[in-house]
């Protein structure tokens, strides 16, 4: 029980989750609005990828988040024009999405910044650092020093609650994921709609990436996101399509991965202590939650009729 | 004749337009267009041996496909593969180093068949009984359990694991010599793998055409409550449909260590589940359609690394290519709209020439 009692194991379980929130949030836009989305792992590594290439390149890891951003949007504007205009195999597109983002991201390195990688050099995001929040016995353990994005997570998924919940474009968004037929015949644009999700789903996702690459480092490597994208796809379905469900699921990860590192100074194999995220998973799947039922329309292309 | 060539034109002339924005994006890095294609197919088909390694390479890819197209085909997507073509390996594996006694025959069939046991058991139970029962998704269980099962074959041959064989190296034992398969072409990779994927794919194709399970179980994938109502046991088909699925995912395991590497090392595996996804999806699911997805996926590869290796271009370039491919066959409305803009461009050009007394461009 020490071991839980540990703020080094709490803060590790935030910053371990905060990779698979951003982008779990921007799944659960996207497929709230009807748009499948598995290119998650794709966004993030271009996100990743671009944030570390202009903080080199301008000195300032604030216009790299920026521009890991838009990177991330104009991706998965893409994205949603394939799926939502051509009425195209959104999991196909995913797919696609995912092997040419690795492609990219790797190509661009090779040639760009060479077999060294990514300069030592590159800034990264500030850490928060409150004396008095220091002071607080356990929480100050686990909050200080994080990265100033993990507190912007906290707040994007308190945001992304009241928006999709309490908002009228959120319910809109909702409708069009729920009942695309009934949304166009009450005047809503069902395209414009889905474009919506599925860009805000691209921008997160980016968010996440940008994390692992100047949150935490500051530096890129060749498929650096090793796999979050698809753990956040879980962590979304999980989370039963729902902000704070996308949350707790991935702070679930988190503690498990967390808690994994932790053991490992009791001698046991890493290779075993690495399954625990995935074996808890699976049984809070058969225990715990119900049935997770995606948005009606999800995945399905709609034809408007004009 | 317009029924087959919609069937193939349309995903043809996708490649098509996909190659051609390869082209233009690998010219726009300052590479050309036709060294990069050129040392891609000469890589993949140059000679007997490439091509044979190219055979050799879509071996995994088939088997693992088949199996995702099955699960596609039952309505479920089997995002696991990885998985369960790992611990069926460690399966073969292990059976392959004890039993030594026995006739090679008979021992390699033993292999095999543990291994799609194990395959099929892995994808079965757990992830079709969750489903089935507790509507558990199964992306989410399969993906999960594909992280165990890589982890756990990693354990196997980590320092101290059990299936260590003593010395610097981190593999298992290797497995009886007697039940390697042996190579089509002599001097290159293609063994008799190539042979066990393609007549497997035909058989996928008959069970799933062709019985009465296969029957029912594309019903199931088409409309479960359809399915349901005409009295097909829904649960146990989504069970079985798993099962079946990693007992291909796990054949393409225990073949690609008989065929190339005979033992576990840390090295074994090239993602082949996680490609055999898209090989599946861009199939369409259609087992013959795998063969051709299989060896085409397995081409780039192979090709990518002649194209490294004689023009110095970095291998990856491959994957964007990849990625444009699959992008652009899976928006294949993009070719009536291309189609339609060359002839309205023409129809311009027209308009725009004829009051010049008809004369025409060239």
């Amino acid at each position: 029980m020490s071991v839980l009692a540990n703020p080094q194991l709490w803060f590790a379980t935030l910053a371990m989750a905060t990779p698979l929130v951003l982008p779990a949030l921007g799944g659960t836009f996207s497929e709230r609005s009807g748009v499948v989305n598995i290119a998650m792992e794709g966004i993030m590594l271009i996100g990743a990828f671009f944030a570390v290439a202009f903080s080199y390149w301008t000195g300032s890891p604030w216009i790299g988040l920026l521009c890991a951003m838009i990177m991330g949007g104009v991706i998965s504007a893409i994205f949603a024009w394939a799926a939502i205009r051509l009425s195209a195999d959104q999991v196909v597109l995913g797919m696609a999405i995912n092997i040419f983002a690795a492609g990219l991201t790797t190509f661009l390195l090779n040639t760009i910044f060479g077999l060294g990688g990514t300069p030592d050099a590159t800034p990264r995001l500030p850490t928060v650092n409150w004396p008095w929040l220091a002071k607080i016995p356990f929480f100050g353990g686990v909050l200080n020093q994080q990265s100033v994005l993990v507190y912007i997570m906290i707040v994007i998924v308190l945001v992304s609650h009241w928006f999709l919940f309490y908002t009228r474009l959120g319910l809109r968004i909702r409708s069009v994921g729920e009942n695309p037929l009934a949304a166009d015949t009450a005047g809503l644009s069902v395209s414009r709609l889905r474009y919506t999700g599925v860009i805000i789903g691209g921008l997160l996702s980016a968010l996440g990436g940008a994390y692992l690459s100047i949150g935490i480092l500051h530096s890129f490597d060749v498929n650096m996101t090793n796999g979050r994208g698809y753990i956040a796809l879980a962590a979304m379905i999980f989370g039963k399509w729902t902000p704070f469900g996308a949350f707790g699921a991935s702070l679930l990860f988190g503690f498990a991965t967390a808690l994994g590192i932790a053991l490992q100074a009791y001698n046991v194999s890493s290779n075993l202590l690495g399954m625990l995220p995935y074996i808890l998973t699976i049984l809070a799947l058969a225990g715990l939650v119900g049935r997770s039922t995606p948005p009606a329309a999800d995945g399905i292309p709609y034809e408007q009729h004009r | 004749m317009k029924a087959v060539w919609r069937a193939i034109g349309t995903p043809v002339v996708a490649s098509l337009i996909a190659i051609v924005m390869g082209g233009i994006i690998a010219a726009a890095i300052g590479y050309s267009p036709l060294q990069v294609y050129g040392s891609l197919i000469s890589g993949a088909f140059g000679g007997a041996v490439q091509t044979g390694n190219t055979l050799a390479g879509s071996v995994p890819l088939i088997l693992a496909g088949l199996g995702i197209a099955v699960a596609f085909r039952a309505g479920l997507f089997n995002i696991g593969a990885e998985g369960q073509y790992w611990v069926a390996t460690v399966a073969a594996v292990w059976i392959g180093y004890h039993f030594k006694g026995m006739p090679g025959f008979l021992h390699l069939i033993l292999i095999l068949v543990g291994a799609m046991v194990v395959g099929g058991l892995w994808a079965g139970i757990i992830p079709g009984l969750l489903k089935a029962y507790r509507g558990a998704h199964e992306v989410i269980t399969t993906m999960m359990l594909s992280y165990v099962g890589i982890l756990f074959a990693q354990y196997c041959i980590e320092p101290d694991g059990p299936m260590l064989e003593p010395g610097y190296l981190p593999q298992s034992h290797a497995v009886a010599q007697n039940t390697w398969l042996g190579p089509i072409i002599y001097h290159s990779q293609l063994t008799w793998g190539f042979a066990i994927a393609i007549v497997v794919a035909a058989l996928v194709w008959w069970i799933l055409f062709h019985t009465t399970f296969g029957f029912q179980l594309r019903t199931v994938g088409s409309n479960p409550y359809a399915a349901r109502y005409a009295g097909i046991n829904v649960p146990l088909y989504t069970i079985l449909a798993l099962g079946f699925s990693g007992i291909l995912a796990g054949l393409a395991g225990a073949v690609q260590m008989l065929s190339q590497d005979h033992r576990l090392t840390q090295s074994f595996s090239a993602g082949y589940g996680y490609t055999a996804i898209v090989v599946a999806l861009l199939a369409r699911n259609n087992p013959f359609g795998v063969i051709l997805a299989g060896i085409f996926f397995s081409a780039l590869s192979t090709g990518s690394q002649n194209m490294q290796l004689v023009s110095g271009i970095p291998q990856s370039l491959t994957n964007v290519l990849t990625g444009l491919i699959i992008f652009f066959v899976a928006a294949e409305r993009i070719v009536p709209m291309v189609i339609r803009w060359f002839q309205r461009r023409k129809s311009n050009r027209l308009q725009v020439s004829l009051p010049e007394g008809g004369r025409t461009d060239g």
